[in-house]
Formats: C-alpha cells, structure tokens, sequence
C-alpha cells in the first residue's frame, strides 16, 4: 500500500486532539480567567494573590522546598545510581524496590509519614519505647515548624527520588564502559573520575531529571497537605484552598499562572546552565 | 486492503457491542443530589429507611464543592438530570445566582400544616421574596466536654453556663494538673471554626457579626479568646472533625457541630456530656445549622421532587432521620424516649443551647451569593494574625474591617440577626 502523504498527520492526530483539548484550551482558559478580575480590572485577581494573608509564606515555603529536596534528591540519586552499576547479583531486586514510591500516590505517601510522625505515631511509640520521650510528642503542629518542615522534606525525598534515580540510571547505562577503564588506566580517583568523566557525560539525563524534578517540585501539594494541612502553605495549596473553600476560581487561575511562569522560569535557567556545547555532542 | 476493511467492521461491531451493554439513565428517574449524609452507612440508611415510601428515589451523594461545580455545569450545559437538592443553607447561596434554583411557592403552600417555624421559612428565601428552599433538617454546635475535665472546673463555675474567662481558667487549670492543653477547636482546613468565631463568639461579646466588626468589643473578644487559645491542644490546626481528637484523647473540651461529635458520643456515651457554649457579655451566642431541599430549575420531574420534599417532612420521617442520623426535625415533633444514647445527649445539648436564658440567635449569613467561603476567609484571616501570628488587634480589625466592606458592596447582602435589619448593604461601622 503506497504511504499517503499524510499517514504521519493521521497517526498524531489523535494524540494531538487530546493534547489540544484537555491540555491547550483548558491552560488558554485558565490563563484568560486569571486576567478576569471583574471591576477591580485586568490585574485585580494578582493584586488580590500578592496581597493575601498567607502569599508570603506560600512563595517561601515553596522555594525552601525545592531549593532543599531538589539537591539532596539528585546527590542521593547519582550515588544510588553508581551503586546500582557496581552490583551484580540482585541489582534488579534492590532497582525494584528503589522505585516501588513511583506507584505510590503524593497523597498516600503524605499519609503514610503522618501515621509516621503524629503524635501517636509509629516514631513516637518507637521513642517512648527507648525512654527518649515521655509522652506523645508533637513534630507536625504550628508551633514546631522546623520539624514539620523537615518531615516535609523526608516525605518528599522517600516519594519522588525514584523519578530522578530511573532516568540517572538509564544515563549511567549509556556512558561507555572504556571511559571508564580509560580513566583507571590513566591513575584517576574515584572522585576524579566521578567528577571529570560520569557528570560530565551525564548531562543530558541530569538535565531532563533537574527540569522534570523542579517543575513537578515547585507543584508539590499532597504530600504537604497530608502532613502539615493549613500549617505549611504552599502555592498549589493555595491555589486549591481559593478555589475549593473561598470558592473564588479567578484567583485559583491567578496562582495556577505564577506557578507556571515559575515552572518555565526555571526550565530555562537548566536549558542554558547545562547546554551541551555542539561539539561535545556524538 | 480486504484485511484493513475486515479489522475495521469488527472494530465497529465491538464498539457497539460495549455501547449496548452501557447502562442509560432513564430520563424519568427522580434523582436526589445531596451534601449532607454522605457517608456510606448514613446514605444506605437514607436509600433503606428514610426513603421508605417516598418515590423511587436515586440518591446521590456529592461533596459540597464537586456539588456546586456539578450544578453549575446543568445550568450552563442546560441538561438537566438533577431534580432534588439536599443541602446546607451555605451550600444552597451560591446557587441562586447561577439560577439553578426553581421558586417553589407552591410546595411551600402545601406544606403549611408542617408547623416549620417562620423564622426558617425566612431562611429558605435566601433573600429574595420566593421560597427557594424548605427546611429539611437543623443541627447546631454545641460543646463536648469529657467527665474527666469536669474535677478541673474553675470553683463557682457552672459547666452548663460558662463564660469565655471561665473556659480560659478551666483550660489552664487542664494544662497545669496535667500537663497538657485538652481545650479543642476545628481549626483544620475543613474544619468549621469560621462558624464558631461568627455564630458564637462575635456575638456573643458584641451582639453583631458584621457592623461591630471592628468595635471595642471585638477588641476586648480577640484578647480574651488569646487566652482561651493558649490553653488549646496546638493540633487543634489540623482538627477537621472534632470527634477523633475526642476518642483518642487529645482533646477533653472541644466545640463542633453535631454531626461531626457524634461518633464519639455514640461510642462511649457515659464518656461524656453536652453543653451550651460559653457566654460573653453580650449573651450566649449559638447558630442553627439549617439543610434544605430544593428543586433545580429545569428539573426532569418537578412532581415527583415535590411529593419526594412532602415525604422527607413528615414528622414521622423526620423523626426517623433524628434517630438514624442525628440531624434533628424542622417540624413539630417530640423526640421518642428510644433514641440512642449518643443522639440523645446530643439532643439535651441543642435543647440546653436553645432555651439557655441568655441565648442569642445568630443566623447563618443570607445573601452572599458565591462569596460565602471569602467572608468566612475574613474572620479565620483574623484569627490567623490576632491569635496564631500575634499581630497588634487595632490594626488588624481595621485592616480586615476593609475586606469585610468591599464583600458586603460586591454582595449588597443587607444585615441579617443578630444585627439590626439595614437599609442596602450591610455596613460595617
């Protein structure tokens, strides 16, 4: 059967129609609701954001957690994922169960570190057990904020590093072996030879993970949500409470947009930071 | 390209195949949409019990905000399967303006001989001259206090008729002789805490919820509930439902709604006892929670709504769902001695809070539209900087006195109890 020219249009269509509809005109209309401000005007909606009682805190917690998770989730990601090459025997069981929290929801991993870490929680009975405390202790309420901010970022970094470990090691797999033995050879440490050939040829992958990463962090919600409810806002969190509770949707739309700006803020940031110089290229 | 046109005819048989065995909904069936009664034993015995007798009824259960984004959607799709709603006075508001609701004056007339007190019938018009809904059930907030907080009373106190000093006193004496804050409020992001700050405590220290807004009165409130604060359980910001605190513990003296103290007063009633809330200078302050039922504009079958709204206020089914549910009648109907226990200490609770000597009705707000959750965002913002993030009061007040402004002209909701009737928008002085 001689191939049309518009076999390939034909073959994206579909996936194109369901791109366009529940993912452009949805965002067009989100975007164009966030301008709508009724009589206090085009801005009304991002005044009324930027002026609210707990924007401050949403923007800095926001931050805070992706400037902390991000990092120690790509250290710890690159060692499991160096591990994960040296062994041999029972790499696929220990590479299964490291990406067991993929299938896990935001919101159950939330809930699984709060009956972690409540005040009659699995921590807590192991604590009193061992004399530290003397009674149900409380990590997770307002007037401990650094340790709820710390559970945060456990439940976090338990959660999602599976994300970034499946696409390092998929990269870890594509540097050739002989660069490698080439840098033995040549009397490399260890750390030379982790930072002179494996990063640097792991560019690309820790690029695409540092851009999946950060966007889906600057989105980070259940988790928080679970552990810390109205006592850590975030920015989607925000976003939800306008939207469900002061029922008011422009100014869910108006947070919806900032945090998209943010998203593709830092997505170029990473595109340039880690471009790949044309020759470096295969 | 024999192969390609075979593929496709099986294609299209399976595809009708599975399109037949689809289930489609008849468009007579009489569908019941509801916010209240939403758990799954509560629904199966509104489907079992409640709905014995009434038409064939599908009850549908939907959280209040999937349920206004649902009715919304009817209107503007203007595909009506919706003919019943069920839901709470708050919960109905926002419908009005989106003109999903259908004036049932005529329902209303029927049903004269119910004895539905006229106060909510008032209610049911949400403002406009029509009956938009009739009074289905009412509940209220009330306070659970665990016996064993009762050895730590402040002496002279009446744990029936505290004042707000009292419950402070009370709370640190808990904290003092046992080392830890059991005073508890919902605070938690579904929690109902902004119903408390205007239902009870506004009022009761300034006998308004809207114009005295910033007064020297409210002034005098914030500081006193400071202390009250102080000697509540610091989780009392993750609180949604006042009853699991209750059950494990944490909580000796909590304030909530009914619904949401009844698990814990129906497994261990002897626990226990109800109360009225505390008082301040102005009285003791309560609000009656009122679900209505309404009929969606466009409705498939009007009828069978109105006759499914005649069943569920019969004084013999509201008398069922007092007892199955705890939500109590809108009609005259005296409660049998059968009740179960939990229910029944609920029930002395809402008698106690409603012929309290010195009690005070503050209505649920009328007339706000869809901007019901902003102003309820106004009082826990206030909460917010006054108490969790010790801002100076005046100016706070003052600052939140602006926002509540701006909500009564976008709304122009004019006042409703316990503030005086106003002519226009309701102001805040």
């Amino acid at each position: 059967m001689p191939t049309s020219r518009w076999l390939p249009y034909l073959l994206i269509a579909p996936a194109s129609v369901f791109l366009a509809v529940f993912f452009a005109v949805p965002l067009v209309q989100t975007i164009v609701l966030s301008f709508d401000g009724g009589t206090a005007g085009l801005w009304g909606n991002y005044q009324r954001m930027l002026g609210d009682l707990n924007f401050n805190a949403s923007l800095r917690n926001t931050f805070m957690l992706v400037l902390t998770v991000v990092p120690l989730q790509m250290m710890l990601a690159i060692g499991m994922g160096l591990m994960l090459q040296k062994m041999q025997k029972g790499r696929d069981v220990v590479l299964w169960i490291w990406t067991i929290p993929l299938g896990v929801s935001d919101l159950a991993a939330g809930l699984v570190w709060l009956a972690i870490l409540q005040n009659t929680g699995y921590l807590n009975t192991v604590l009193f057990h061992l004399g530290v405390i003397d009674g149900p202790t409380a990590w997770l309420n307002s007037e401990t904020p650094v340790t709820l901010f710390i559970a945060v970022v456990v439940a976090e970094i338990w959660r999602s590093t599976a994300v970034v470990l499946v696409i390092i090691v998929a990269g870890l797999q594509l540097i050739p072996k002989e660069f490698g033995e080439a840098a033995d050879i040549f009397g490399a440490s260890a750390w030379q030879k982790l930072t002179r050939v494996t990063l640097p040829m792991l560019k690309p992958s820790l690029q695409s993970a540092l851009i999946l990463r950060t966007v889906l962090a600057f989105e980070v919600f259940a988790a928080v949500y679970a552990i810390g409810g109205r006592n850590i806002p975030v920015l989607v969190g925000e976003a939800y409470v306008w939207q469900r509770e002061n029922q008011n949707y422009s100014v869910a739309a108006a947070y919806a947009v900032l945090i998209m700006v943010i998203s593709l803020a830092a997505t170029a940031v990473y595109l340039r930071l880690l471009r790949q110089k044309p020759e470096a290229q295969a | 390209m024999r192969k390609s046109i075979l593929l496709t005819g099986v294609a299209a048989v399976f595809t009708l195949a599975l399109a037949g065995t689809m289930p489609v909904a008849k468009a007579q069936d009489l569908i019941f949409l509801s916010t209240q009664l939403r758990p799954i034993d509560e629904a199966q015995k509104v489907r079992d019990v409640i709905l014995k007798g009434a038409p064939k009824t599908s009850y549908v259960v939907d959280e209040p905000s999937p349920f206004t984004v649902r009715m919304k959607a009817e209107v503007e799709a203007n595909k009506h399967t919706i003919s019943l709603v069920g839901a709470l006075h708050g919960e109905l508001q926002p419908l009005l303006p989106m003109g999903a609701l259908d004036p049932i004056d005529d329902v209303a007339a029927s049903l004269k001989d119910r004895g539905i007190p006229a106060g909510l019938m008032e209610l049911g018009k949400l403002g406009t001259g029509k009956q938009m809904y009739i009074p289905w059930m009412q509940a209220t907030y009330v306070m659970v206090v665990n016996k064993k907080a009762l050895p730590f009373l402040p002496a002279g106190a009446d744990v029936n008729a505290l004042t707000y000093q009292q419950l402070a006193e009370w709370g640190k004496a808990m904290n003092e002789k046992t080392g830890q804050r059991r005073l508890g409020f919902p605070v938690g992001p579904k929690g109902l805490f902004a119903r408390f700050l205007q239902g009870n405590l506004y009022p009761s220290y300034t006998a308004s919820m809207v114009t005295e807004y910033r007064s020297a009165e409210a002034e005098t409130m914030w500081n006193d509930f400071k202390a009250v604060w102080a000697q509540s359980n610091p989780n009392s910001t993750s609180y949604d439902f006042m009853q699991e605190p209750l059950m494990a513990g944490e909580v000796w003296v909590a304030w909530d709604h009914i619904a949401r103290v009844k698990d814990a007063l129906q497994q261990a009633p002897n626990d226990y006892m109800v109360v009225a809330p505390p008082a301040g200078p102005k009285g003791r302050s309560y609000m009656p929670v009122i679900a209505g039922l309404a009929i969606a504009k466009g409705a498939p079958d009007r009828k069978g709504a109105a006759e499914l709204i005649a069943h569920l206020t019969k004084p013999e089914t509201q008398l069922i769902t007092a007892s199955e549910v705890g939500f109590f009648p809108v009609v005259n109907a005296t409660l049998p001695a059968t009740l179960s226990p939990g229910v029944k200490l609920l029930a002395e609770g809402v008698a106690k809070t409603q012929t309290a000597k010195d009690a005070v009705v503050a209505l649920l707000p009328v007339g706000l539209g869809d901007k019901g959750g902003e102003f309820n965002k106004v009082y826990v913002d206030t909460f917010q900087r006054i108490v969790l993030r010790n801002e100076p009061v005046r100016a706070t007040l003052d600052a939140q006195a602006e926002v509540m402004r701006s909500i009564m002209a976008a709304t122009k909701a004019p006042c409703w109890a316990p503030d005086k009737a106003s002519e226009g928008a309701c102001p805040v002085k």
